[in-house]
């Protein structure tokens, strides 16, 4: 680079060159950084797309009420949106006070001696396990062991096995945003630790446990490894009517519609795949809404 | 200057005048050879002071003197702290509080706290002072537990403010109006012995004023003892004044005394404001 400046204090030129080729280096850095967002996003909107346009029409009211029939315009999710909504919440049902107490003790009565570390880091480890050990463990212990058979309760089970340590962290998390202030003040009123956990800490702390809970759910309402494994049906023409019934999701139903060779139960399957999209997008929705309603609190 | 009665606060006992009186109160906290740990560090070194019942005794010294950490070994809530060791011993009414078969939290239903920043709990006005009697069953119907809320309320100065708005939360009233709320909220319990831990460090000076003029009528009820870092504050309020240094007890004496004649040099470089 020339140096046309007469200005006394211009910087040497071999210090200008070093500056225009690190701004050079920025900008392209940017680049890539941006390029790589857009290529993510493109097959995201390319797969969003495809699957409303092959889905899309598909749906209709029919669609959501009817069971599952060889004639693939007559089939419907029925059996399979039931089952999905009733395992979750059952999930919910296990996970959240199993969660909430292993959390509590953790967080609050234990102590930081060199075990409590170790489950500790054996809970972070234990939220990386493929969910399909979760499924063998379900079969071996829910299915066989305690003789659950192939049923909603083994299903939930499992999957509660699954969500537990993300609840479990994620409840921790929770307990740690209330502030110390809000126990000692409970402690000095002459409250036992468990008054102060239950009347003061848990409802303040509750928003962001249950936010936790709703994000732990999205990940298994799209489980189907697990549940195939510890034997859901595949074809099921009737509701579940008891935690004992067999079942199938709704994930289950889309890789069993997706196998097939005729074009109908493709489209049914994209169909299929939207139900399942805006059930999740409707859970994470709500833990987002949970959250700010929690943050307002605080902050006032 | 009359000594007056004890239960009838006047101007003549507002000023220095009462001293008698204040002299002969029996002993409510006494405490001996304390030394008190975090970790290995010693935050107090060895300090032995005798509180009396029903006077205002303030706790003055820089920051990191050790005066809130000497407070709060009063009602054992350094307890909750991990890594805390105390020896010695705190006698109130003559009972040890560090022995063993102590039950830390009847003792802390009867040595009630206030702290530096108010801490409602997140919930209303009535709430906040009904929890007290709640979770210790002080209270069975919901007659007396309305009756003991506003008679909370009222000891505290807060009634009239707050009386037609006792179901709205409690964060928002203003800073002044929750430090009061959490006043109200550990009379409620009806404790012996009230510590306050710089409860008007943040508030302004008229609800500055509010705190000390209702501290001044509760010690005729309660035994006050006020951590503080103003030392008009300590002057004002106090009948008792004790200056702690690098976690010791440097002087303890009547208020007047410690800001008028104190006997160390320590003392009254300090309260002159020559360092601190």
């Amino acid at each position: 680079m020339a140096s046309p400046s007469s200005l006394p204090l211009a910087a040497p030129p071999d210090v200008d060159a070093g500056i225009a080729r690190r701004r050079v280096l920025d900008l392209v850095f940017q680049a890539v950084a941006l390029l790589v967002l857009l290529a993510v996003l493109a097959a995201l909107a390319a797969l969003v797309y495809s699957i409303l346009h092959d889905g899309l029409g598909r749906l209709s009211w029919a669609f959501l009420t009817s069971y599952t029939s060889r004639r693939a315009s007559q089939s419907g999710v029925f059996p399979a949106l039931a089952g999905s909504v009733f395992i979750i919440m059952l999930t919910a049902a296990i996970a959240l006070p199993v969660g909430v107490a292993a959390a509590i003790y953790l967080e609050e009565y234990g102590t930081r001696s060199r075990i409590a570390r170790l489950i500790e880091l054996n809970i972070a480890n234990l939220a990386a396990v493929p969910s399909i050990i979760y499924g063998l463990l379900g079969l071996g212990l829910f299915v066989r062991v305690l003789g659950f058979g192939g049923s909603i309760l083994a299903g939930a089970s499992t999957l509660a096995l699954l969500v537990l340590p993300v609840v479990i962290l994620s409840t921790r998390e929770a307990l740690r945003t209330v502030p110390m202030s809000l126990r000692e003040g409970s402690y000095a009123l002459g409250a036992t630790k468990w008054q102060t956990i239950w009347y003061q800490v848990l409802p303040v702390a509750l928003p962001g446990i249950l936010t936790g809970l709703i994000l732990a759910l999205s990940r298994a309402i799209g489980e189907t490894a697990p549940l195939i494994t510890i034997g859901a049906l595949t074809y099921v023409p009737f509701l579940p009517d008891s935690v004992w019934s067999p079942f199938t999701v709704l994930p289950i139903q889309i890789f069993n519609w997706v196998s097939r060779p005729q074009v109908e139960f493709a489209q049914n399957a994209a169909a299929a795949i939207i139900v399942l999209l805006v059930l999740l997008l409707t859970m994470n929705a709500t833990a987002i809404w949970l959250r700010d309603r929690f943050q307002k609190r605080r902050s006032s | 200057m009359s000594a007056g009665s004890p239960l009838v606060p006047s101007l003549a006992a507002r000023t220095r005048g009462g001293g008698a009186a204040v002299a002969d109160r029996p002993v409510k906290i006494d405490v001996e050879h304390l030394n008190f740990y975090y970790g290995q560090k010693r935050a107090l070194e060895d300090i032995s002071i005798k509180l009396r019942a029903n006077v205002v005794s303030a706790f003055i010294g820089p920051s990191g003197c050790g005066k809130s950490t000497f407070l709060r070994t009063l009602n054992r809530m350094n307890d909750i702290i991990a890594g805390t060791r105390v020896d010695g011993t705190v006698l109130i009414d003559n009972v040890n509080i560090y022995d063993p078969k102590i039950d830390v939290v009847g003792l802390r239903r009867r040595v009630g706290m206030v702290f530096q920043k108010s801490n409602p709990f997140p919930k209303t006005i009535f709430e906040n002072v009904a929890y007290g009697l709640r979770i210790n069953g002080m209270a069975t119907s919901k007659a007396e537990v309305h009756e003991r809320v506003e008679a909370s309320l009222r000891a505290a100065a807060l009634w009239e403010e707050v009386k037609d708005r006792l179901h709205d939360s409690a964060l928002a009233l203003s800073g002044g109006q929750q430090q009061r709320l959490c006043i109200a909220r550990a009379l409620a319990v009806k404790p012996k012995v009230l510590l306050m831990d710089e409860p008007a460090s943040a508030l302004d000076p008229i609800a500055t004023q509010h705190i000390e003029e209702l501290i001044y009528d509760l010690k005729k009820d309660y035994t006050i003892v006020i951590v503080t870092h103003n030392m008009q504050q300590a002057a004002r309020v106090s009948d008792y004044t004790a200056f702690f240094w690098l976690g010791r007890l440097v002087e303890y004496d009547r208020t007047e005394k410690i800001f008028t004649a104190p006997a160390e040099k320590l003392t009254e470089d300090y309260v002159t404001g020559r360092f601190g």
